[in-house]
């Protein structure tokens, strides 16, 4: 199982039926693949759709139905289609349950860098700014690492994306809530050891003494 | 009932320098026929305000290229190149805001509110130099409202009174550009007869609604 693949199956257990969710592109799509059929969840994508549902077979494609990511998609049974006031005031209005985002940063005040790299990357901050002011909760599904460079670090040197303290850190690694007293380790990756993830992390964890082994259906 | 125009006339009532309000993400629900009609007239100077540039060759992408464009205000570039490189070359303005930022700030200016009251970028490089407003003990943003001389709006179908109705993830910021501009040009693909739009699905009335495009042949 690849790095991507255990990161998208851990945070899938974050998802809880009758949810609002919104899953940010690239990596935290894949969270979509390991939510169990039979639960009833609806997918938001911001660019005005609640009920996002699988791509379409090949020549079925709608050139007006697709995600935040411009790539086609379907709609489940149920859906809505809204326009972007409507999907931003659910965003911000305390009606989506959870987003997942990628990170670039995490830091120990939970703080979130991940639309720009100065002088780099200049994207656009898109919807993640709103996403992470107002979703209930928040979902940083990252690798642990960048090419060795540690990603959860004591404080961003990136841009913020926003003040709000995120609500998990989800790595091929671990495990990790922000919490008032810092970053507290809640688990380990399949096979990794304590050492390998302090190794890992510029920022200080908190370590309890027991720290489980995420279990991956 | 509207006369219906050529996408060249609609084209010949906007001047250099127009600040154009235009629907679409990445391309869904954009007025396409206008952008060409645009491109093909070769007046340029305009400040464009939409969610993104989609992507070089492509729909707003097309004015980029053009270089018809002196400012945008937009959520997302990342992907077109031409307008990351004409940013860096001071070729053109970028002023990057949140997505439901954006849309509530097209929307204040569409409704006649002075303005809008965020908590989405505190604390990140969009609140400076924006004053903040202290309520009920809670700290926001406030973001001055947007409108536009022009507002280029792209709908599933519309009839002879202008009233419009958008499809799935097409509505997107049509219907909000659609009430903040003084004039409001819209292409619908369908143009039907007065009676066809149940009054309920009509998201823009007529009303809103200046100059209709012909019919797509």
């Amino acid at each position: 199982m690849d790095a991507k693949e255990v990161i998208a199956r851990r945070v899938a257990q974050e998802v809880r039926e009758g949810m609002l969710v919104n899953l940010g592109i690239g990596l935290p799509s894949m969270v979509a693949n390991f939510v169990p059929d039979d639960m009833h969840v609806f997918f938001q994508a911001e660019n005005g759709v609640i009920g996002l549902g699988q791509r379409p077979p090949d020549g079925m494609e709608d050139r007006d139905l697709t995600d935040a990511g411009g790539g086609f998609v379907t709609a489940v049974p149920g859906a809505a289609s809204i326009d972007s006031a409507m999907s931003f005031g659910l965003i911000r209005g305390g009606h989506l349950d959870m987003t997942v985002l990628g990170g670039l940063q995490v830091d120990e005040k939970g703080h979130l860098a991940n639309w720009m790299v100065p002088g780099k990357m200049v994207p656009g901050m898109g919807g993640a700014m709103d996403l992470v002011s107002g979703a209930r909760r928040v979902i940083v599904a990252m690798v642990h690492a960048a090419k060795g460079d540690p990603k959860i670090v004591p404080e961003c040197t990136l841009p913020l994306t926003a003040l709000r303290r995120v609500s998990l850190i989800v790595t091929e690694m671990a495990v990790i809530e922000p919490t008032d007293e810092g970053l507290a380790l809640r688990e380990r990756g399949p096979g990794v050891a304590v050492d390998d993830i302090l190794a890992a992390t510029a920022a200080r964890l908190i370590v309890p003494d027991e720290v489980p082994e995420m279990v991956l259906a | 009932m509207k006369r219906a125009l050529k996408p060249a006339e609609a084209a010949e009532m906007i001047p250099e320098g127009a600040v154009l309000l235009i629907g679409g993400f990445m391309g869904v629900g954009s007025p396409h026929r206008l952008i060409d009609a645009l491109v093909a007239r070769g007046v340029g100077g305009f400040t464009v305000v939409a969610n993104d540039t989609a992507r070089p060759g492509k729909d707003i992408g097309k004015l980029i290229d053009a270089r018809l464009v002196a400012k945008c205000i937009v959520s997302h570039i990342g992907l077109n190149p031409e307008t990351q490189r004409q940013m860096i070359a001071g070729d053109l303005e970028v002023e990057l805001v949140p997505q439901g930022t954006l849309v509530e700030r097209i929307r204040a200016g569409g409704v006649g509110l002075g303005g809008v009251l965020t908590a989405t970028g505190l604390g990140t490089v969009v609140a400076e130099g924006k004053p903040t407003v202290e309520v009920d003990g809670k700290t926001y943003l406030l973001e001055k409202p947007i409108r536009g001389d022009f507002a280029l709006i792209g709908a599933r179908q519309c009839d002879y009174v202008g009233n419009l109705e958008y499809t799935l993830t097409a509505h997107n910021f049509n219907p909000v550009m659609a009430m903040a501009a003084d004039t409001v040009i819209a292409e619908p693909h369908h143009v039907m007869p007065v009676g066809m739009i149940p009054p309920d699905a009509v998201k823009t009335p007529g009303v809103l609604v200046d100059h209709i495009l012909e019919r797509l042949i």
